[in-house]
């Protein structure tokens, strides 16, 4: 049975992987023939983005990333489109998201928003600023910027452990003023889990880089919010998980009117991979089941590093 | 009658207050942002850019799109709602509006507790979100 899974998460992988690359080098050609006015329509645009997107909406679920995290660098690495236009649709996709996941977690009492909000406030006014500067600064030094932070995501990944229930003998004085705790169920054992976490302020600092980071990039932020939240405040790996989705919803909100409002969002290119990564996810969440998921995650994570090292090389050779 | 942990293990009022707003809210926005492509992308209602023009552009800085194609950035949108392109902000705008939406319904929620704390947070969250819709803080790129 195990063998069975594993051929299917490598079949999958292998579909994925193999998709992605081909509407890679499908889209380069395709622009080619755009700018030398003969071959492909418009339309091929928004299909290969849906195609790619809803590939991208299943690898991430089933390499447990967000689709923020996928869609900047490989899209920016291997379609057309100028890097502004490619952050301004990554941070409406990692909304898009976010605010799907958002209202079910809150109701469920996994995202807890008396965690988040304290959180929120410093991530989204940094993620302004990040926004910002990333507009600001040329081309090259993002696209540099993005490639380093793509390949320490993938080093981050490889080597983050996790803590399904963190202790926390007494919680900081900033945590307690906050009351930065609560209770939830673990629904697969029954069992009624008390949080509470401590190293509050170490944990805010973080989330000035976050919000940086998420707005300069347009990546979402999943990727670090959840080891902070779990591994150095201390909050349980599912209130860890749930909240982190639905912060993405306030501080990718932020950056993404900066965008917005900087006339980065062309419609052509967010809706379809909007549309595709949603769908895409659904699709996903029904794989996970039958795949593998340690196999794709190291694909994604492979994925992501050569995605990281192209965008280095765009940046510094052109 | 519950008990306390049992009562502790439901979502807090503010946080349920908060979930039916940002629920609605996406949904709607979601439906408005699939609608109104369809109705762009089949032309049914014509662009203000046509759509070979932007594949021809997008491999510009933002600076330069936005000189070539004669568009204005920040909320000059809202005057050009009459074109499919510009129509598509509507639901796009929605859906990143929502969450100001949401941290304002909580605030009398949190002042009606006696949690003038996290109502102060709130409040906070909103005048960033706001002012980073403003458009006050820059709009143009580069």
């Amino acid at each position: 049975m195990k063998s069975i899974h594993k051929a299917i998460g490598i079949g999958v992988s292998a579909i994925c992987m193999g998709l992605l690359l081909d509407c890679a080098v499908f889209a380069e050609s395709a622009q080619q023939a755009v700018q030398s006015s003969s071959g492909y329509g418009w339309w091929i645009w928004p299909v290969l983005l849906f195609v790619v997107t809803f590939v991208m909406g299943i690898a991430a679920v089933l390499g447990g990333v967000g689709g923020g995290v996928l869609f900047v660098p490989i899209i920016s690495g291997f379609f057309p489109f100028h890097l502004d236009f490619v952050r301004g649709a990554g941070l409406l996709v990692a909304l898009a998201g976010a605010l799907a996941a958002g209202p079910g977690l809150l109701k469920m009492n996994l995202a807890s928003l008396r965690l988040a909000m304290p959180v929120a406030l410093i991530a989204s006014a940094f993620s302004i600023i990040g926004a910002m500067v990333g507009l600001a600064l040329p081309t090259k030094i993002v696209q540099i910027a993005l490639g380093g932070t793509i390949i320490g995501i993938c080093i981050l990944m490889l080597t983050a452990k996790k803590s399904e229930f963190p202790e926390v003998d007494k919680p900081d004085w900033i945590s307690a003023a906050l009351q930065m705790n609560g209770v939830y169920q673990e629904a697969t054992t029954g069992q009624i889990v008390h949080w509470q976490i401590h190293r509050t302020w170490q944990g805010l600092l973080l989330f000035i880089a976050v919000g940086l980071m998420a707005g300069m990039f347009g990546l979402g932020a999943g990727w670090a919010n959840v080891p902070i939240l779990n591994l150095l405040m201390g909050a349980p790996l599912k209130i860890s998980v749930a909240t982190s989705k639905f912060l993405l919803s306030i501080t990718d909100t932020s950056a993404a009117w900066i965008y917005l409002n900087n006339g980065c969002v062309i419609p052509l290119i967010v809706v379809p991979s909007l549309i595709g990564i949603m769908l895409g996810s659904f699709v996903g969440v029904r794989l996970l089941r039958v795949a593998k998921p340690t196999v794709v995650r190291w694909i994604v994570i492979g994925m992501l590093a050569f995605a990281g090292l192209r965008a280095l090389h765009k940046g510094i050779f052109g | 009658m519950m008990n306390d942990t049992e009562a502790s293990l439901n979502a807090r009022p503010e946080q349920v207050v908060y979930a039916n707003i940002l629920e609605k809210g996406m949904l709607f926005g979601l439906i408005l942002v699939v609608v109104t492509y369809i109705l762009y992308v089949l032309g049914v209602i014509k662009p203000f850019v046509s759509m070979d023009t932007i594949v021809a552009s997008w491999t510009l800085n933002v600076h330069d799109y936005l000189h070539k194609l004669h568009i204005e950035p920040g909320w000059a949108w809202l005057f050009m709602l009459g074109y499919g392109d510009f129509l598509n902000f509507v639901g796009i705008a929605l859906l990143a509006g929502v969450t100001v939406v949401c941290f304002l319904a909580v605030i009398p929620v949190l002042l009606k507790q006696g949690d003038r704390l996290y109502a102060l947070l709130a409040f906070l969250e909103v005048a960033i979100l706001s002012l980073a819709a403003s458009g006050l803080l820059g709009t143009g790129g580069h």
